[in-house]
């Protein structure tokens, strides 16, 4: 029983990864993403990244201090997709906004270096999605948690990049990077406890 | 770096341009956005979209096809508002435009009060087709209804003192949820050297697409300078004041380091958030090369010998 309430648990969360990007399509086919459809496409595809990014990182803490031990089975399915909406806003940003026109791309990325720091972000996580398989967790060893804190990194770029793309209203990305904070400072608190052995 | 005339792309070069970035799109990027276009994204709000008055001309003077009415009408820059720019003509809808009234005074030999109505009887309303380059990078072709700002100021006579125009709009924080908070210095104030606000593009737009302005578009009078970012083209204006001193607008305040005095349209000058060199039609997919100056040519005399890169 308990077996089988983890698996619906697991599909569950999968299908509701996959739903913003359901409501994306289904906006985009029935005209509802405004006027100025491109920049709606670039801003949710981001947004989703960073909160699917979020929720991979709030599942170590809510195992060790809610003993939620599911969310260790969606851990990293959850940095899958936050890397797939990340891949999707990336493509959005050089295919549809900029037809793949390389220098008009260079122009964009010299004029606005918050589109640097996303980038990085984006290649930070490249690594991680190759070394997600069971395969790869094997042959890693100690080594892949080792490799795998770079989200934190990830993280933090993710907020910088946000906070810098915003207007002048900051409130936004500024809770964001609030949430984030909160899971990263659960770490060390982690790490204290159990003597440098804590998760991802 | 100076702009001269001749450093203006030519049209032929730049539709050109145009053409091959076009031939560059994207295919897939292409179907998928043409979905886009199917329904009218105005229709799924609450009120039926507003239906456009007749126009002259269905293009400027460079061919660029109008913006459709829907488009300009729910796609708006208002802060006083909100900052959302599709909430903004739901939260205008009720906007109190009528009695209207404009003070113009400072240096001037003839201070007065307009009524709105008398302004539009004096001065008139002519169709003037300009593209509207917004500073986050996004563009229309708008059809606007007005006369030039210059006329209006001959009416009251500046004084030989006064150097810049001051422009303020309405502060109303119980019709303007906006002004209540977000960090701003309200009302709204932007300013123009005395040069540019007589010169004859500079426009007091009173309507579009042939009928009066909607309040989410600055109803009932507003400015439209067409060489300079949209920021500057203050809406609902209140107050007209012929001035000695550079005024202080609220975008120069709010962020001295983004936003100038000037903001003329140059993709030579970039900003930290947003490309200038490029921008997007509302309507289109691919990016089109911003024209310094907006691609009117007229007004780069006013700035020669100007660096117009410190004075951005």
């Amino acid at each position: 029983m308990r077996r089988r309430q983890y698996d619906f648990f697991k599909i569950a969360v999968h299908v509701a990864a996959l739903v913003p990007l359901a409501a994306l399509l289904y906006d985009a086919a029935s005209g509802r993403l405004g006027f100025d459809p491109i920049r709606e496409i670039t801003f949710r595809t981001g947004r989703d990244a960073l909160v699917l990014l979020i929720l991979s990182l709030a599942c170590t803490p809510a195992n060790r201090f809610f003993g939620f031990r599911a969310a260790i089975r969606v851990r990293r399915a959850l940095g899958v997709y936050a890397f797939v909406y990340a891949a999707l806003h990336f493509l959005t940003f050089v295919a549809l906004d900029y037809g793949f026109d390389v220098s008009l791309i260079v122009e964009a990325i010299v004029e606005k270096p918050f589109a640097i720091v996303g980038f990085t972000a984006f290649l930070t996580l490249i690594p991680l999605v190759v070394t997600s398989t069971n395969g790869w967790k094997k042959r890693l060893g100690r080594n892949w948690k080792r490799l795998h804190r770079v989200v934190y990194l990830t993280a933090i770029l993710v907020i910088v990049h946000f906070t810098w793309a915003a207007k002048q209203d900051y409130a936004e990305p500024l809770t964001y990077g609030a949430v984030v904070l909160v899971l990263l400072l659960s770490r060390v608190r982690l790490k204290a406890k159990s003597g440098g052995e804590g998760g991802i | 770096m100076k702009l001269k005339s001749s450093d203006i792309t030519p049209e032929e070069v730049y539709l050109s341009r145009r053409r091959f970035i076009k031939q560059a799109g994207v295919v897939g990027a292409g179907l998928f956005l043409a979905a886009c276009d199917r329904q009218d994204p105005s229709s799924s709000g609450h009120q039926p979209p507003p239906k456009p008055g007749k126009t002259e001309a269905n293009k400027d003077e460079l061919g660029n096809r109008l913006t459709s009415y829907a488009a300009i009408s729910s796609y708006n820059n208002f802060y006083e508002f909100t900052t959302s720019k599709e909430d903004v003509a739901v939260m205008a809808a009720d906007f109190k435009t009528s009695p209207w009234s404009v003070e113009v005074g400072g240096l001037v030999r003839k201070k007065r009060l307009f009524d709105l109505n008398e302004l539009i009887s004096k001065f008139g309303e002519e169709e003037r087709i300009y593209r509207m380059r917004c500073v986050e990078g996004w563009s229309m072709v708008i059809p606007w209804l007005g006369f030039s700002l210059r006329s209006l100021l001959k009416e009251v006579e500046p004084l030989s003192k006064a150097k810049y125009v001051k422009f303020t709009s309405i502060y109303d924080p119980d019709q303007l949820p906006g002004q209540k908070g977000g960090g701003y210095t309200w009302p709204y104030v932007e300013g123009l050297r005395l040069d540019e606000a007589v010169h004859e593009l500079t426009l007091l737009a009173t309507g579009l697409y042939g009928k009066p302005l909607l309040p989410q578009s600055g109803a009932p009078i507003r400015l439209v300078v067409p060489w300079k970012y949209g920021f500057k083209s203050i809406k609902s204006i209140v107050r007209i004041d012929l001035v000695e001193e550079m005024p202080t607008s609220l975008w120069m305040r709010a962020a001295p380091d983004q936003y100038g005095f000037f903001a003329n349209i140059n993709p030579e000058v970039p900003h930290p958030r947003w490309t200038q060199s490029t921008e997007r039609r509302i309507g289109e997919v691919r990016r089109r090369r911003t024209l310094p100056f907006n691609g009117y040519e007229e007004a780069v005399g006013i700035y020669k010998g100007m660096d117009l890169e410190r004075f951005f």
